[in-house]
């Protein structure tokens, strides 16, 4: 009785299109790592445009990074390689179904996704009172610490846009994440294996990663 | 299906047989489909409206060309039109129109599966589309913009007055649309094959559709970020793409060709799939070099990555990069003519049947060679300072875009219009309008390589400076009036077709593929009664011919033996 109810569920979770559950588990998979090659693609290009313009104006670059407080960077990419490595026990425990310990885990990520967002913000609103933000009101004072006021517009240009979108992913994440432990918590139909955490898994340590390349070309720039 | 068939011999008075069209009638039935084959016709529909706006605005730019002097736009309205028309039909029609609609259709049913590998994504691509071209379709009513669908820099960030930030919107959400359905080909192609459908048996339209969503996987994100960059540059004004502040203009050409040339490629590889399929089935043959047309079909997706700074031979690119990037697009027409010679052998010693999608296929295999030659006198450097910025630009890339892709797009519409309606078309007016866009196309674009070999700049909306232009502006002119009433024709006769044509049976053409021998006309929504198992090879033309000689062999045989019969024994 009990086997013949497993077998139903099992069937329950297959969608139409797919003929076994491996098959819808792999596709899963691999769609995920998909859509990740075009993050890495969009990503990608402001990298690119960050590598030309560092090429260019590598002194100024030197002198603008020094507005970037590197500790709060450090602390950031503390803050989130716990989060991936909680993220990581996250699958680990949905794979031998322990489900209270995933959604610790999954809080946890969720949490220190929360103490990124809060130390990002506060470097943010140093940024704004400084009139480092490129817009009408940028100001940047060239006799006090030298640099091509103009070369700063694009540095900061591109820091903004560039942690900007690394920011809303991790926003992202955090909804993504939330939703997870809600289907989670309540056992929901969409929720019948691993697959939905360890695709989650994926993204999030995508997003890591995109830090992990962010800190040192900002915040660590050599002279 | 057999059982069906049986079904409706037995009780011709029900006559009706359940298909994906008529399993539901309520309209949020169509709006909340995830059937692939729904959403193909739902953005059959969309595209041809597209279509229909973009060609509107095209006649506006043929129609003002007529007389030298610029007499009925001012320059600002027709630098609008023809944006409109090159923002509508490239993201909103031709990038869609094969994928979207023909790969959306035939694709999964190619392979033996029963829908995409994520139908809900597939949905939602269409309205992301959707949400798309009515924001575009907006721009356009408040004002249009005047950039060119280049939207190059700093005219786009910081100078035009246009409607450009919801433009920028608009591409950016029909970028998105695109990277869903390609994720899904993705996906599909590699995980949902039928059992036996190995990747050496799937169908040349499935190796394009294939090699496109790589091409959209890796290409569209960059031009996505890069429209978004140019969208920041004018809201918040900040710096990356402005020359005043020391930022590169340039570097936006090549972010955005990076992306946009091998969007080229995206227009063109799925409709040399379906050709490949149409040149298979109307010659009675098996693809010559099936595996080289195959993997010519990623050969050109991935040289078509390394080739966009040919687009910029004459903006600050240095010579050596210039050299470079030439000899790359030179390499590019390799599997280009891989498969021109393919498909031209396949026809050799085939019994070809002159149907409407044979006279598309051929004739986008005759636009194609010439739009793909005369790719190499722009790919030389030299040859391309006296032709870029011309009407000789404009007349190539017509060349491969209309008489390539949309040629390409209207054959496979009219191969698969049978299965996707069950129903066929009148093959007279079929086999007109086939001819009269043949021959309307060619009046319009073969006098644009003349004016643009004689100078005349494209995006200029006079020419009072040398009149004698106007003798072959008035031709593309005329010729495009033509073109218009063969692009309509179908609209007409296809739609006609819906209520009064016959009824098309499961294979119409005879032709091979899961979709023809194992689906009925129109498929029931889950394609197959039974996943069909895969055990001869693609294309198998040549084994019936084979079969049948066997067969007749053996009927000698047989005769041979019965004649002999009452001596021997």
């Amino acid at each position: 009785m009990a086997a013949h109810a497993h077998a139903e569920s099992i069937e329950d979770s297959v969608y139409f299109q797919y003929e076994t559950l491996e098959q819808q588990q792999e596709t899963y998979i691999l769609g995920m790592w998909a859509f990740l090659l075009t993050e890495i693609m969009m990503f990608g290009a402001l990298f690119l445009a960050y590598t030309v313009y560092r090429f260019q104006y590598q002194r100024d670059f030197f002198i603008f990074h020094e507005q970037l407080d590197w500790k709060l960077g450090g602390l950031n990419t503390v803050v989130l390689l716990s989060s991936s490595f909680s993220m990581a026990l996250a699958v680990h425990y949905h794979q031998i179904k322990k489900k209270a310990a995933t959604l610790w885990c999954l809080a946890f990520t969720n949490l220190c996704a929360f103490g990124f967002l809060a130390i990002k913000s506060i470097e943010y609103g140093e940024k704004f009172k400084h009139h480092l933000f490129p817009n009408d009101s940028f100001v940047w004072d060239a006799a006090l610490h030298g640099g091509n006021p103009e070369h700063a517009r694009i540095f900061f240009s591109l820091y903004f846009v560039m942690t900007g979108l690394h920011g809303i992913h991790v926003l992202i994440g955090i909804l993504v994440i939330t939703t997870l432990m809600v289907l989670i918590a309540k056992n929901h139909r969409l929720i019948t294996d691993y697959i939905p955490t360890e695709m989650v898994g994926l993204y999030w340590h995508f997003v890591d990663l995109v830090w992990i390349f962010l800190y040192p070309l900002y915040y660590l720039i050599p002279k | 299906m057999s059982t069906t068939l049986q079904e409706q011999i037995a009780s011709p008075e029900r006559g009706v047989k359940k298909n994906y069209l008529n399993a539901d009638h309520t309209i949020a039935s169509w709006l909340l489909t995830t059937d692939h084959k729904r959403i193909a016709v739902l953005y059959l529909v969309s595209i041809s409206i597209m279509f229909f706006i973009g060609s509107i605005a095209a006649a506006f730019v043929r129609f003002e060309l007529t007389s030298p002097y610029g007499q009925w736009l001012t320059s600002e309205q027709y630098n609008k039109m023809f944006t409109a028309h090159g923002v509508v039909m490239i993201f909103f029609f031709l990038i869609p129109s094969v994928p979207a609609v023909l790969g959306n259709f035939v694709l999964p049913m190619a392979i033996g599966a029963r829908d995409l590998a994520f139908p809900r994504l597939n949905l939602l691509s269409w309205y992301f589309f959707v949400i798309a071209a009515v924001l575009m379709l907006a721009t356009l009513a408040m004002g249009g913009i005047d950039t060119g669908w280049t939207f190059y820099t700093p005219l786009s960030s910081l100078y035009s007055d246009t409607q450009v930030t919801m433009a920028l919107v608009a591409a950016f959400i029909a970028g998105f649309s695109s990277i869903f359905t390609g994720l899904n080909f993705v996906a599909t192609v590699h995980k949902m094959r039928a059992p036996g459908m190995t990747w050496f048996r799937m169908p040349l339209f499935v190796w394009g559709s294939y090699a496109t969503s790589l091409v959209i996987l890796l290409g569209t994100p960059v031009v996505a970020i890069t429209l978004l960059l140019v969208l920041f540059e004018r809201v918040f004004k900040i710096g990356i793409f402005s020359p005043e502040l020391g930022g590169d203009p340039v570097l936006f050409q090549h972010m955005f060709w990076f992306y946009s040339h091998p969007a080229v490629y995206i227009m063109i590889l799925p409709a040399m799939g379906v050709v490949s399929e149409l040149f298979a089935c109307f010659s009675r043959r098996r693809v010559f070099g099936y595996e080289f047309v195959a993997f010519s079909s990623l050969g050109i997706a991935s040289l078509g990555f390394l080739v966009w700074g040919h687009h910029m031979f004459l903006s600050s690119q240095s010579v050596f990069q210039g050299v470079v990037f030439s000899l790359l697009s030179f390499m590019v027409a390799i599997p280009s003519a891989v498969k021109a010679f393919n498909w031209t052998v396949t026809l050799y010693k085939g019994s070809v049947h002159l149907t409407t999608p044979m006279i598309y296929a051929l004739a986008f295999l005759g636009l194609f060679l010439i739009g793909g030659l005369t790719g190499l006198y722009l790919a030389s450097m030299d040859t391309d300072v006296h032709l870029t910025g011309t009407y000789f630009i404009v007349a190539h890339f017509h060349y491969v875009m209309v008489g390539g892709g949309i040629l390409g797009f209207l054959g496979g519409l009219h191969f698969w219009w049978p299965k996707m309606f069950g129903r066929m078309y009148s093959e007279f007016w079929g086999r007109l309008s086939a001819l009269i866009v043949f021959v309307g196309f060619n009046f319009t674009f073969f006098p644009q390589f003349m004016l643009g070999y004689l100078g005349m700049p494209r995006r200029y909306h006079l020419y009072a400076f040398a009149p004698e232009w106007q003798f072959y502006n008035v031709l593309s002119t005329a010729g495009a009036t033509v073109l218009g009433v063969g692009f309509l024709l179908p609209a007409f006769y296809l739609t006609a077709s819906l209520v009064k044509g016959k009824k098309a049976g499961p294979n119409p053409w005879g032709a091979k593929g899961l979709e023809w021998e194992n689906a009925d006309s129109p498929p029931i929504t889950e394609n197959f009664e039974r996943i069909p198992i895969v055990t001869g090879q693609v294309y198998d033309y040549d084994a019936e011919e084979d079969s049948r000689l066997i067969r007749a062999e053996l009927d000698d045989h047989e005769r041979r033996d019965k004649a002999h019969l009452p001596g021997e024994h």
